[in-house]
This record gives C-alpha cells, structure tokens and sequence, in this order.
C-alpha cells in the first residue's frame, strides 16, 4: 500500500503541474486552452532534442523547454487569442481557436519529431528499496523537482508583483483595470507562465515515461478532469485535483486490477456523480 | 417579417433542394465521380449531428459529446441487426430513443453546469463512451462488429417503397438520398423548432437562466428536452453511420468527431439554424481537398482555421447577405 501511495504522490506531483498551468490560462482569459496537452508534448520533445540529441546537461534542456513554450504562449495571446477575444460575439468563440491551435501544434509536433515514441538516457541512476518502498532514484528526483516548481509557483502568485496582479485580474477584471493593472500585459505573462509550466512537465517527465507526439490529447483531457475536480480557475483546486486523480489512477489501477481496463470509466462515473452533488467541484467558485 | 422576404426564402429552399435532389446526382452521373456520393452523404450525416450541437449551443451551452451518442447509437443499431435480427429502419428510431433516454439520465446531473464546465464533462463523456464499448462483452472489444448487412426493403406485400439495399447496384446513391431526406427533414424541424415558443423558450435560457426561471419557464425540463433531441440527432446519425460503414469500432466517434461536431457549428455561425449544414460541408471538403498536400495537410488545415477565426470570429454566416435568415 505504501508503494501505491508513493507512486500516487509522484504522478499527482505532475498531474498538479499541468493543471495549474490550464487553470490559471483559463482564470485569467477565460479560456479553455485545448492545447495544452500538446504544450506538454512539444516541451518534452524539446527537452528530448536538447537533452538526448544535443548531449546538453538536464537542467539546461528543461530551462529550454520552459523558455520556448513561454514565448509560444507570450506570442499566441497576443497575436491570436487577444484580437479574437475582442471582436466576437461570444466568449465561445475561443473554443474554437483553441481547437484550432491544438491541430496546429499536432500537426507541427509531427512534422518536426515524427511519430515513434521518444525515451532519453536515464538522469539518475539506481533504485531505492527498503522494506514496503521501491522507487527509482531519477522517478524520486523529478516528483521533488515538481513539488519544488509547485511550491516555487504559489510563492510566485502570492507575494510577487506580476503574480499580485494576476490574482486581481482573476478576481474581477474590470476592478483590476481600474485599480491601474495593466491587463494586456498581465494576460500574456499569465498565459506564458501557463505554456511554461506545460512546457515543463513535459520535459520532467520525458526522463521517466518518454514522449510521443499522440499523447497530447489524452493529456489534455486528463487536466480536465483535474480542474472539474477541484474546480476552475482556483490555483488550490487544480493542486488538490491533480493529487487527487494521481491517487485515484495509482489506487484503481491496483484494486481495479482484476476486472480489466476499468479504472478511468470507474473514476468518470464517480466524478458524475461528484458533480451531481458539487457542480463546481471542491473549491471552484460558483459557474467558474 | 415581410413578404418579399418570405418569397426570397422559399425560393432559397426550392433552390437548394433542386440542387441536391436532382442537379448534383445528375452532375456525378456526368462526371462520373461516384466517390463524391460517399462525401456528400457523409456531409449530410455529420451535420445531422451537428445540428444536435447546435441545439445545445442554442440553449447556452457548449457541447463537446455528441461523439458519445453518435458511438452509443451506432452501436444499438448494430446490436439490434445483428443479434435481435431487426430491420435496419426499425433500428434507427430505437437507436435515437435509446440515446434520448441516456442523455437524460445523464443531463439532468450535468446540464447544471454551464459553460467550461459542461462542456469539459461532455468531453470527457466521449472518451467514456469509448472506454465503455471497450470494456462491455456485448460490444465485442476492440475487435467491434463487422459485416453488419445493408439495410433491407420496407414495402407491403409485393410492392416496395424503399428497395433492398443488399440488391442495389448503387447503395451509395440510394443512402445519398436517404441522408439527403433525413438532413432536409432535420433542419426544416429545427427551423420550426427555434421559430416556435419553445425556440424563445430556448433562447430566453441562453441569455439568462436565472431571469427565465423567475418569470415561470421550467428551464430543468426544458434544457433536458433540447439534451434529449440533440442526443437524438446523435445517435440517428451514428446509426446511419454504420449502416453505410457496415461495421463500428470502439474508435469510429472519438474525442476528434466530437471537437468537430462543434467546430461545424461555429464555423457556419452559432446564431445561424443552418450554420451546421454550411460548416460542416466547408470543414468536410476542406479536409478532404487538403488531402493532396500529404503530410501538410494538418498543418495547412489548422493555418486556415487559425486565420479564419481571426477573420471571421462570429462564423460564415455573420457575412449573411439574407437578413431574414438569422434564426
């Protein structure tokens, strides 16, 4: 059971990662940012071309990573989402230039990587064992990096300027801009800093599970449910979400185990039945 | 609205059902590209489902799992014809109620979220739809049902009034019209359904639930019945689907049909009735005249969407040359 429980700790470490990214685009902008999932994926390709190809230390390959999604998401809401937001009718709008945007990273990912599955040399070498606990050593090192980068980024949001500034945009944006935050440029930090950490994520975990350019939809729906769970838009709830679906996965896959491939229609059908009762998940605020 | 409109309209729609019903078959039969029937059909069917979007849409909310019904539909089709031996036609009503009666089950819970919320469940809903027709025994696996067979004739006595589509030289012209019909009876309801009292019902929702609730509009029952009828829309189409396929796979509606259901609708317009038709025809040829570019096509297909949207943020229809067609 230990085991178990580690192994949930260590995907929702990640989990929580991606999540924060996709709650705090959407907190901002009111955006339901579709590629995120395929963010993740060019951040770990990124990392895989620096890292493995180029023959570059780790932690240079994982600052690439979060530097060049940082751009793309600095560049995408200013030159994309910002024109369309202000001139539809509806905010519903976004949904589809978000679509659009996956398709387009899809179709990038696979022009530039190719489609076979990408794994790099192992960055830490061993195992650790003790008597209820097996854990290799590089699985260890990237959930203590993902806790570190969650830590570092709720410290970030709640005592720097940009990130002071954010949560007010967050709050209420009209009452921001009056207050004297300059809300175009907090909307593209907001959203770079959410593409970096996708970015990332990417990049931490192609050291442990590899990367392939088909997995950046999966992904995205996975950070879905994570924010339905605890709720859009709210910084606590996507962490709280991404534990929780680390646990429920790492949980169903072991108890699960007997009757198949069961465990995510057992976590939907207990996440229908979670919304019945609290529609804007565990911390969300009423109708996001 | 005004006479001179009304005759502008009708002749639209006379317009429009010449050119599918007797112009375009008769300009394949020409040009001898019997390969368009397939697209054309294909075009007819996905708007069908598309219009369901459109109904979800019409009452505010942003329906990302019409690929779930379209998959449960086609599924209950193929189950009925190939272990109960019903009629192929008679499996169609069945297979629409079936996903009618489901979506209620599954609307009433849901439909009490609004915006990015339903439809991140809706989403999520498609990918279950998929795992369920993996996992359940009736549904044969990943293996899915094959060599389902064509539709049978519906006739009484010796007289036939639909053919046996077993027998048909062409099955492909005969389930071109059929979709045909089916798109042209979909939409006319449609139409009538957003010009009736429920239409305002409907709309009155969407521009504020809470205010339309305190007025008296039962706005539970109401958001469950446009759920009930879109899902409708959504299996009817997947069942079709599968009668022309004569085969299903837990992977024919995925997570990609339902984000295109919806991008139909936004590209023709979401105040528009008959925005699914044109954007789904638009983004269906599209994909398929890029197919020639080979490995750019994606990149090339998502540039012109990007591009679009920058353009045209409101859809084709926001063009709209006929004033009286805005729904």
């Amino acid at each position: 059971m230990t085991q178990v429980l580690a192994n949930g700790l260590y995907l929702g470490a990640q989990y929580a990662l991606i999540a924060l990214g996709l709650t705090l685009i959407f907190s901002l902008m009111n955006v339901l940012n579709f590629a995120h999932g395929q963010m993740y994926v060019l951040g770990g390709f990124i990392t895989y071309t620096v890292y493995a190809q180029l023959g570059l230390p780790f932690v240079i390959a994982l600052i690439c990573s979060g530097v060049t999604l940082a751009i793309i998401g600095a560049l995408i809401e200013k030159y994309l989402f910002r024109p369309v937001i202000k001139r539809s009718v509806r905010d519903e709008s976004t949904m589809l230039l978000a679509a659009a945007i996956a398709f387009f990273f899809d179709a990038v990912i696979l022009l530039a990587f190719g489609e076979k599955q990408r794994g790099v040399p192992k960055i830490l070498n061993g195992v650790f064992v003790s008597q209820p606990l097996i854990m290799p050593y590089d699985r260890m090192l990237v959930g203590v990096l993902a806790i570190a980068l969650i830590a570092a980024f709720m410290l970030f949001m709640q005592y720097s300027k940009p990130g002071r500034a954010m949560r007010a945009l967050a709050q209420d944006r009209m009452a921001a801009q009056l207050m004297g935050v300059n809300v175009d440029r907090y909307s593209m930090i907001g959203f770079a800093l959410g593409a970096m950490l996708a970015g990332l994520v990417g990049g931490l975990l192609v050291a442990i599970t590899g990367v392939n350019s088909g997995i950046g939809g999966p992904i995205s729906i996975k950070a879905f449910m994570m924010v339905m769970i605890g709720g859009a838009g709210v910084v606590g709830g996507a962490i709280a979400g991404g534990f929780i679906l680390g646990m429920l996965e790492s949980v169903g896959l072991t108890v699960l185990h007997a009757y198949g491939d069961i465990t995510y229609l057992a976590i939907f059908a207990g996440l229908m039945v979670f919304l019945a009762i609290r529609p804007h998940g565990l911390m969300g605020k009423p109708w996001g | 609205m005004s006479r001179s409109q009304t005759s502008t309209q009708l002749a639209i729609l006379a317009a429009f059902l010449l050119a599918i019903f007797v112009v375009v078959p008769w300009i394949i039969a020409a040009s001898g590209r019997f390969d368009l029937y397939y697209t054309l059909t294909s075009v007819a069917l996905l708007s069908i489902a598309s219009a369901g979007v459109w109904l979800t849409f019409y009452i505010g909310r942003i329906n990302i799992g019409q690929g779930a019904y379209a998959l449960m539909g086609g599924y209950v089709s193929a189950i009925l014809v190939v272990q109960a031996g019903l009629s192929f036609w008679l499996t169609l009503p069945l297979a629409g109620m079936f996903c009618a009666a489901i979506s209620v089950l599954i609307g009433l819970p849901i439909l009490r979220l609004r915006g990015v919320y339903f439809a991140m469940v809706t989403l999520v809903l498609t990918e279950v739809a998929r795992l369920t027709a993996l996992a359940l025994p009736i549904t044969n696996g990943a293996k899915g049902m094959v060599s389902i067979p064509l539709p049978g004739p519906i006739g009484f006595g010796g007289f036939n009034l639909v053919p046996n589509f077993a027998t048909l030289k062409t099955p492909n012209l005969a389930f071109y019209y059929l979709s045909m019909v089916l798109m042209c009876l979909c939409f006319g309801a449609m139409y009538r359904l957003v010009h009736s009292r429920i239409g305002k019902l409907c709309q009155s929702l969407q521009q504020n639930e809470e205010l339309a609730s305190s007025i008296g509009v039962n706005i539970t029952l109401l958001r469950v019945i446009a759920y009930a009828i879109s899902s409708f829309l959504g299996g009817l189409s997947g069942a079709i689907f599968v009668g022309i396929a004569q085969s299903i796979y837990p992977s024919s509606f995925t997570v990609t049909d339902s984000v295109n259901f919806m991008l139909n609708c936004f590209l023709g317009g979401l105040g528009y009735v008959f925005g699914p038709i044109i954007g789904t025809f638009l983004l269906y040829f599209g994909w398929d005249l890029l197919f020639q570019t080979g490995p750019y096509q994606l990149l090339i297909f998502s540039s012109l969407l990007i591009i679009f949207m920058l353009v045209l943020p409101n859809g084709l229809l926001s063009l709209n040359p006929f004033a009286g067609k805005k729904a």
